[in-house]
């Protein structure tokens, strides 16, 4: 086995570069390191300038997302092994503008999630002495699998309707949405409505089913999309039939 | 690399972002995205299907010389391309709406939301049936 493995990074600089290009590492071959290991080793001891994100290196942070190989990764959970000993090639995430090498400017989602009140809205506060909203395991259950999104944004890099068209809500947004339409202590289903209704937000979504495919929690964005358009479509019917308020 | 001349220059407050334009060609880069983009186009011969079923009881209405025309067409070496093509289209069209619409619903029993075959499960099994019925009653004379 060898003992070193390249890796072709690429690298931007907004202050000399006019577009992206690669630059070629050697880094160890070890098989228990991961993409952001030698992303690591690069920055320590090749080239201090490298520029990325990264916190947890434990697959929870959701900042390391990067596309490895052209595939959205995780670069803490995404070993060198699996690809030696061919090069492995590091990109910025697509779809996302780059900001300086290997990191992408993230506003846009962030402002798209804001748009879904990623929160427990009530009608009505109860005070902190009644104590907490309780709930049974069978309604955690129903929205535990969408909670498990780290916003990592690899489903926006994976989602080429968010590539085509910017003003797409987007995966794991709707997904947060629903997180919190389905909990069982949220009554703000119908402040969230307006805004996931629209032809941006879940009729924009196609199924490609991309962004359930590279998401590395399981969520399902695209399960989350369908369901909602189900129950979208059941609303208006319910509008035409029962105009009288049938809600 | 390219020289950033032409670009306005970088400035702390107004840093120059790179955007890659999306390829024409995005669907050819993938195999996911191309399935995708077939599954897309299948509709079109789901349509064709339809459009010469359309034809068929409109011939049988006008008698039967109408119909024997008809199936003259049908028997064109073009036509029946076109159909076993459309055909194959259809059968891929199918088989991934059944696949996508277990994980469209969401069907909680008891607390559990039920497994995905048991939701594509039961329409295969009609789909088969269906076919089977219909089979059956054009071909048993």
């Amino acid at each position: 086995m060898a003992d070193t493995i390249k890796l072709e990074v690429s690298r931007y600089s907004p202050e000399t570069d006019a577009a992206p290009h690669f630059q070629s590492f050697e880094v160890p071959f070890r098989k228990d390191w991961v993409v952001l290991d030698a992303l690591n080793y690069i920055k320590d001891k090749q080239d201090g300038s490298l520029t990325y994100r990264w916190s947890c290196r434990m697959g929870i942070c959701g900042s390391c997302g990067m596309l490895v190989n052209g595939e959205p990764k995780l670069t803490c959970a995404t070993f060198l092994a699996d690809y030696a000993p061919a090069p492995v090639r590091v990109e910025p995430l697509r779809n996302f503008p780059v900001v300086r090498d290997l990191v992408i400017a993230m506003n846009d989602f962030m402002r798209k999630l804001q748009k879904m009140k990623p929160w427990l809205i009530r009608k009505e506060e109860k005070p902190v002495s009644e104590g907490e909203y309780l709930q049974t395991p069978e309604e955690l259950e129903a929205y535990k699998q969408f909670s498990m999104c780290i916003n990592c944004m690899l489903c926006y890099a994976a989602c080429p309707v968010y590539g085509l068209d910017p003003l797409f809500s987007g995966p794991a947004a709707i997904a947060l949405a629903q997180r919190y339409n389905l909990d069982s202590r949220d009554q703000g289903a119908k402040d969230r409505f307006p805004v996931l209704s629209q032809h941006d937000s879940i009729w924009g979504c196609t199924f490609v089913g991309e962004c359930t495919r590279v998401c590395p929690k399981h969520v399902d964005p695209a399960g989350a999309i369908q369901q909602y358009k189900l129950t979208a479509a059941l609303d208006w019917v319910k509008s035409v039939v029962m105009p009288w308020g049938g809600k | 690399m390219k020289s950033a001349a032409a670009t306005p220059p970088y400035t702390l407050n107004h840093p120059r972002w790179y955007r890659k334009r999306v390829s024409t060609y995005w669907w050819l880069q993938r195999w996911e995205y191309l399935r995708f983009v077939l599954r897309e186009i299948s509709s079109v011969f789901v349509a064709v299907f339809v459009v010469e079923l359309l034809f068929q009881i409109y011939a049988l209405s006008r008698g039967p010389e109408a119909y024997a025309a008809f199936q003259g067409v049908l028997k064109s070496p073009i036509v029946i391309a076109l159909n076993v093509f459309s055909f194959f289209f259809v059968i891929f069209h199918s088989i991934t709406w059944f696949n996508l619409s277990a994980r469209a619903m969401s069907i909680r029993v008891g607390g559990k939301r039920v497994p995905g075959f048991m939701i594509s499960g039961p329409n295969f099994a009609a789909w088969l049936v269906i076919s089977a019925a219909i089979a059956w009653l054009l071909l048993r004379s």
